[in-house]
């Protein structure tokens, strides 16, 4: 690990302001994504903003309808909070689809909105990759690519966003709360914050250098039944090859999105209206785009497959 | 030769005056109280900064290297040897420990962001005239083979019984607004962040089960 000062921050405004003073400065929450990555020299901050005390661990409900969940509120908590179990059920359960007991305790909301892909050769300081070094290739491309993204790739990266929390988020329409190093604070649409690789797949986000991310909204709830199925290569604690996040309503409309297969949650709205006519229609208009390697060409059925026995779920849900 | 061990004795004394001067210089900041860094201020040059760990109980003033990683800060500075270090990656759960009640990976926290929490190691559940439950339980049903994954597995137990008596769900909760229930099911899916190489878990989960069933 390279060697770092190290602050805490005790206000938002305060820690985005000192985050634009001093270049290479990184905040750190729960740690678990940042930590192992400059151990590896991956991430290489000089300073250290420990934003832990800044009080934004509260879960709030918000007058007229919907939640106020705090940047720093723990992946457990966020998962065990009533009005998740109860309304935001997708969310829960994406959130216990992910990392383990330990990690879930220490990672933040905010923390796993803005974690790094798990891409091994992102990981592997000896392979190229456009992310960690941009211009020096991908070793994704051409290499081992079992895991990596079939829609909305570019010659430069193919790597994953690995959350489920987000892609849970992306289906309920969630609003990312930030302040500035300027001390303004503004609201990003989940759906802009993540950007595709294209050329440029170190910039994943739309934040600008300082900016802080103080809290999650979610609109009203929208009832439906809500189901978050992942699969992967061991029962627990593993990253997902596929993810389907859904909300399904009596009358067969919803909303879906998918998780392990592209760079950002992939949600595409034209597809939800092909619901009522069931997994392949939605698969073939969500995955329109995909361009996939020798190695992930099977998540297209694996898609298509997973979805309909969510369908099948939520049919099943409805009649009882 | 003769001449040989006169310039050695010289070079033993230059050494000890240099790592004696190395460790003067060290202490500085600590006796300085203007050149201590305090984790609420701006440093602005990589340095030391002092830390209050307080472990078992027992309360600990370090002046750590901000790179120190709670486990290394256990193991190397506070000789707290029980948590180990499995993979350095949070992947294996070997370095577990329980803070503010929550079971954590104490390899993927800084020693300098835990300050002013409880942290609670095997050192700290139980001696061996006075056993936790856990870890008895560990004995009788042979919950280990080489037993280097055990400490985190037992810190880890405790501490995921407790999240299940608090009502906090798994991923094979069946429903969502019911307590869970103390199943074997959910206690492999929640204790899937420890890794046994030896593959000692059905061990491991009869004790976990026997502990949670109240029985010892």
């Amino acid at each position: 690990m390279k060697a770092f000062t190290y602050e805490r921050a005790t206000t938002p405004a305060e820690a985005a302001s000192a985050a634009a003073h001093a270049n290479g400065t990184k905040f750190i929450a729960g740690g678990t994504n940042l930590l192992d990555l400059m151990k590896l020299q991956i991430e290489t901050p000089t300073h250290l903003i420990d934003i832990n005390d800044l009080g934004l661990d509260r879960i709030e409900p918000i007058t007229g309808g919907g939640l106020r969940i705090g940047a720093l509120v723990r992946n457990t908590d966020l998962a065990a909070n009533e009005h998740v179990r109860r309304d935001y059920a997708v969310l829960s359960r994406a959130l216990l689809a992910g990392a383990s007991g330990q990690l879930r305790n220490q990672a933040t909301t905010a923390g796993n909105l803005l974690q790094r892909t798990r891409c091994p050769y992102f990981y592997d300081t000896n392979q190229p990759c456009n992310k960690r070094e941009p211009g020096s290739g991908c070793g994704a491309l051409g290499g081992y690519s079992r895991h990596h993204a079939i829609v909305g790739v570019s010659d430069a990266c193919i790597a994953t966003h690995p959350s489920d929390m987000a892609v849970a988020m992306r289906i309920l329409d969630a609003t990312v709360e930030t302040v500035q190093p300027n001390g303004l604070t503004r609201t990003i649409p989940i759906v802009e914050l993540h950007r595709l690789p294209g050329n440029t797949p170190h910039i994943e986000h739309t934040l600008v250098p300082g900016e802080l991310i103080t809290a999650v909204t979610l609109p009203k709830p929208v009832g439906g039944t809500q189901i978050y199925r992942k699969v992967r290569d061991r029962a627990s604690y593993a990253f997902a090859l596929v993810s389907v996040a859904a909300i399904i309503q009596r009358d067969g409309t919803g909303r879906v999105a998918l998780g392990g297969v592209a760079h950002k949650p992939w949600r595409v709205e034209a597809a939800e209206r092909k619901m009522p006519r069931g997994a392949k229609a939605v698969t073939k208009e969500l995955l329109s785009s995909a361009r996939t390697t020798h190695d992930n060409a099977f998540k297209v059925q694996l898609v298509e497959r997973t979805l309909a026995s969510v369908l099948n779920e939520a049919l099943n849900e409805t009649k009882v | 030769m003769a001449e040989f061990n006169p310039s050695r004795r010289k070079f033993i004394q230059s050494t000890a005056v240099t790592s004696g001067a190395v460790i003067v210089g060290r202490l500085v900041p600590e006796a300085d109280a203007k050149s201590v860094l305090q984790p609420s201020q701006l440093t602005k040059e990589p340095a030391n900064v002092n830390v209050l760990l307080r472990v078992n109980g027992s309360e600990h003033q370090l002046m750590v290297d901000p790179r120190t990683t709670l486990l290394d800060a256990l193991r190397e500075r506070l000789h707290l040897t029980g948590t180990k270090k499995g993979c350095d990656q949070g992947q294996c759960g070997a370095c577990t420990v329980i803070v503010d009640g929550r079971r954590i990976a104490s390899c993927l926290t800084l020693a300098v962001m835990q300050e002013g929490h409880d942290i609670i190691t095997i050192e700290g559940l139980g001696t061996p005239t006075n056993l936790h439950p856990m870890q008895a339980a560990f004995i009788k049903h042979d919950g280990y083979q080489c037993g280097f994954c055990t400490p985190g597995q037992i810190c880890s137990a405790v501490a995921m019984l407790d999240e299940v008596k608090t009502g906090i769900p798994s991923h094979v909760t069946a429903d969502l607004i019911q307590p869970p229930e103390m199943t074997t099911i959910e206690f492999r899916e929640r204790m899937s962040g420890n890794i046994c190489r030896c593959g000692a878990y059905s061990n491991i989960q009869e004790a976990i089960a026997e502990v949670a069933g109240g029985r010892t």
